[in-house]
């Protein structure tokens, strides 16, 4: 996910749970509250396995989902427009393909998948499909597809074309991002080594219901359907546009791509045909490329601009939170991300467990969060506090020199070492990385900080001795859906821990990987709790052997102009950064 | 003439060459691996290998410059790994954005510098003289995000005569233009200066004051045009000057040209992007040169080409 990895430092997230976070947009959202639907807001609490929401019917009944109530619009008017601005182009809104945090949303209004989640909240609900069943076994899943929704084209969307795309995002020649997400699904391997033309595991009985088989239970399969890289394509657009159906989505979303001047803007037009009625609420969105987000803030201050796609610079934050004017524009929210320093348990001294403790208790947390502006909470272990699964009970390694010091001494190496810690070069890491490297500085530990660009750190990071210590920041994981597992295989699990991997600490313990697939087994939504409790306690064993040391989670930012609102949360949606397009209505058109 | 342009031509081709050699060599030395950024943080070890046998980059180094170089004959600049579309549409879709800017950038420089340089030069070793000059140097060695970010804050902020950033009107382009302008205009009023100086010094400029022409008639119709030569032969080799420029000002003013799609290129170490924008950058360089070349003879007969 590279140019995902590029947003943490600076701006928004990708996945940031819904109430969570303090919420400073309540004056915009209140003027609407009479006739806005509000929307629940999200738990405090994590947020339960999507399975969950599921009825759970007693085994061996199948579980099934119907589609829930119409998400009407109630009395919002349709209409206006809004201005979204960005730095940099959107790369591509083909939904195979594009993976970073701009167009990810973007992606989410032209497109539709099977499911999609409840706005504002991380709750899958039925979109494309109407109603789903998984398999007591969890290796089959059965989806009926609504009737009569359309593509931009004016085609009927119909099972073939489910087939379709998920066929295209995992066949090689795509050379999708996400293809890897789906390997569960029956007959994956040989379609992707070319020998079979179709993914067997998928068929569809009739126009409108389609089966997808799995080889092995995959509790994520869910979140997977619901996951940009599942989203409808009409095969036909597709063929017409070639490579370059990127540049020329055509969709069922509640939004057609008007216009696109490449370098320069994109507008979005409302789908008059949208099958969910009411929605989208805006005539037009116009997202404005290439604008400085130092001159996007002051543009929105001047209400040029609506939404500052890239958030707030990190040298106008304090300003704008205590401006009178502008701090009630600013949402701020948890999101699905932790960053940490990684030790390589292949290099000395960190082969050993005491050094890897003694780096955790040297670490000054909260000294940290305060270098950035308290964007971000202290962290203990990997998982984030939104996610399912964290464990609010533990509390890691407490900041504590001395004792890191007499954990050294244990280790051998009392007397200090010297040693390399890696750090991407964009503000603020290389800050953070000298508050790490004076921490550390205080046991004995000399690091010399290797400031380097981020693909040079990410590469150092994927070699057996490249890297002994890295700060994640700025390329530091955010979930792309969430679900705990998403924290740990390529991250921690033994599967990272190769060449050219994202397991930077290449720690691998068969034990936590084994008992790790058997949580993505249990499939069943009765299990749900049983299964984030078991990831918990992987997480919490991880931190017993201590390859990272967290630092914090960041939490997301978003600004936004008076004349646009929407239901309670929007602006801190967990799925949608900077927001749910769909969703937004202007208030000059009430 | 015709032989000394085919010359320069041969010459411009192996320039040329050797520019894509070097780029070539200097991005696949990156340690970064664009297999497994096109390929996705979830993929397996089997399917990078799968994208990187798809994208040619399992091919010996040789081989895989040979491919492109045949591309680049058929006029095939590769394909974006970040934006996946053709690298030749995104450099044409941003190019005329960028020339304008460079046109903008060209008259600013020209209109400051020769007013500039040719005060400087009649009000010689006086406050006026001394006070361009000064600013001469202040404007060739202040960084040019630094006069961006303060034509932006002063004209358009407080002021608010032009427009934050963006592109389309007449308005869009004024604060660009005079931020790249600037730069080449603080080198222009110190050459305007000295080559007006040294016009004023010549024997023919004393001999039309002797035959009691007119002062208006003297600076009009013999210096000027005169300390002027000198200057028109530069401006062909601004272009290579500009394409550092362009980058800071088109990304401070949201200009939509080659300059901001070189510098996420550069973010995302998208290879192709990065390729392609040098190697229209170096075309542009050398037919520049080689047009100021081509453009003195006709303005001073004194000059041959051979």
């Amino acid at each position: 996910m590279m140019n995902r990895l590029m947003i943490s430092v600076s701006i928004a997230a990708l996945l940031a749970l819904g109430a969570c976070g303090e919420k400073k947009e309540e004056q915009a959202a209140s003027e609407q509250s009479q006739t806005a639907p509000a929307q629940p807001a999200a738990p405090a609490e994590p947020a339960p396995a999507p399975a969950a929401q599921a009825p759970a019917e007693p085994a061996p009944a199948a579980t099934t989902q119907e589609a829930a109530a119409q998400p009407t619009a109630g009395a919002i008017k349709q209409g206006g427009a809004m201005t979204v601005t960005f730095k940099d182009d959107i790369s591509t809104l083909d939904p195979a393909i594009g993976y970073d945090w701009k167009n990810w949303s973007m992606i989410k209004s032209v497109f539709d998948g099977l499911l999609d989640y409840k706005p504002g909240t991380t709750e899958i609900i039925p979109d494309l499909a109407e109603s789903y069943e998984v398999a007591p076994d969890g290796l089959a899943y059965t989806f009926k597809l609504r009737h009569g929704v359309k593509f931009h084209n004016g085609r009927e969307m119909k099972a073939a074309d489910v087939k379709y795309s998920l066929e295209r995002t995992c066949n090689p020649d795509t050379a999708s991002p996400g293809a890897g997400y789906y390997g569960a699904i029956k007959g994956f391997e040989d379609f992707q080594a070319k020998k079979a033309t179709e993914l067997s595991g998928i068929t569809t009985p009739d126009d409108y219901t389609v089966k997808i088989e799995l080889s092995h239970p995959d509790s994520t399969m869910l979140h997977l359907m619901a996951l940009n890289f599942s989203f409808v394509v009409p095969k036909e657009e597709v063929e017409k546009s070639g490579a370059d159906f990127g540049k020329h989505p055509v969709g069922t979303g509640a939004f057609k791509v008007a216009e696109w001047t490449s370098g320069q803007k994109i507008v979005f037009e409302r789908n008059k045909d949208y099958f969910r009625q009411g929605l989208p609420h805006l005539d037009k969105i116009t997202f404005e490329i290439g604008q400085e987000p130092v001159v996007a803030l002051l543009r929105l201050q001047k209400g040029e601009i609506d939404i500052a796609g890239d958030g707030i610079p990190p040298a106008k934050y304090a300003e704008v939170l205590q401006d009178p004017a502008t701090k009630d524009l600013v949402t701020i929210t948890d999101q699905l991300q932790t960053g940490y320093v990684s030790m390589n348990v292949n290099i000395a001294p960190f082969d050993k467990v005491e050094v890897r403790q003694a780096v955790n208790m040297a670490i000054d947390k909260d000294a940290i969060v305060k270098l950035i502006n308290n964007r971000a909470v202290p962290a203990n272990q990997p998982l984030p506090p939104a996610m399912p699964g964290y464990d609010k009970s533990y509390t890691g390694y407490a900041y504590n020199p001395d004792e890191a010091k007499k954990l050294l001494e244990k280790a051998g190496v009392g007397s200090g070492f010297e040693t390399d810690l890696y750090v991407m070069n964009v503000d603020p890491n290389p800050r953070i990385a000298q508050a790490i490297q004076q921490d550390l500085g205080k046991i004995g530990i000399k690091a010399n900080l290797k400031s380097l660009d981020q693909g040079t750190v990410i590469a150092a990071g994927g070699k057996k001795d490249g890297a002994p210590m890295i700060w994640s920041g700025g390329m530091a994981w955010i979930a792309d859906f969430p679900d705990p597992s998403n924290f740990y295989t390529a991250i921690l699990g033994c599967g990272g821990a190769v060449d050219g991997g994202w397991n930077w600490a290449w720690y691998c313990n068969k034990d936590l990987d084994a008992r790790a697939d058997k949580a993505n087994a249990m499939t069943d939504p009765a299990q749900a709790d049983a299964r984030a409790a078991e990831w918990g306690k992987i997480f919490i064993d991880v931190m017993k052997d201590a390859p990272w040391a967290p630092v914090f989670n960041e939490k997301a930012v978003v600004i936004h102009s008076k004349r646009v609102a929407g239901p309670d949360g929007i602006f801190a949606d967990p799925i949608h950064i900077p927001v749910n397009y769909d969703e937004v209505y202007a208030t000059d058109a009430q | 003439m015709p032989g000394y342009v085919l010359r320069r031509l041969v010459q411009m081709l192996l320039t040329l060459i050797g520019v894509s050699v070097i780029t070539f060599l200097i991005t696949h030395a990156l340690p970064a691996d664009p297999a497994r950024q096109i390929a996705g943080r979830t993929a397996s070890a089997a399917q990078v290998e799968q994208v990187r046998h798809q994208f040619g980059l399992d091919l010996p180094l040789p081989q895989q410059y040979l491919r492109y170089a045949t591309g680049l004959i058929e006029g095939d600049l590769g394909r974006s790994y970040v934006q996946r579309t053709d690298v030749s549409f995104l450099i044409a879709s941003r190019l005329p954005a960028t020339l304008l800017l460079m046109l903008g950038a060209i008259f600013c420089e020209l209109l400051i510098g020769l007013t500039a340089g040719s005060v400087a030069a009649f009000r010689r070793n006086t406050a006026a003289d001394q006070g361009v000059m000064i600013g001469a140097l202040f404007f060739v060695s202040t960084p040019q995000f630094l006069v961006a970010y303060t034509l932006l804050y002063v004209f358009s902020n407080w002021l608010g005569w032009f427009p934050l950033s963006g592109y389309g009107t007449f308005s869009h382009l004024v604060l660009p233009s005079v931020a790249l302008g600037l730069l080449g205009g603080g080198w222009y009023a110190r050459m305007m200066r000295s080559s007006t100086i040294e016009v004023l010094r010549q024997d023919f400029v004393r001999t039309a004051r002797a035959k009691g022409l007119s002062r208006t008639r003297i600076v009009l119709v013999h210096v000027l045009p005169n300390g002027l030569l000198p200057i028109i032969a530069m401006i062909g080799l601004d272009i290579g000057y500009f394409m550092s420029g362009i980058v800071v000002v088109e990304s401070v003013f949201g200009w939509p040209g080659i300059g901001q799609l070189t510098w996420q290129a550069i973010q995302t170490i998208d290879i192709p992007i990065i390729m392609g924008v040098t190697l229209v950058a170096a075309c542009a360089i050398v037919l520049g040169n080689l047009l100021a070349d081509l453009v003195a003879p006709l303005i001073d007969p004194r000059i041959k080409l051979k």
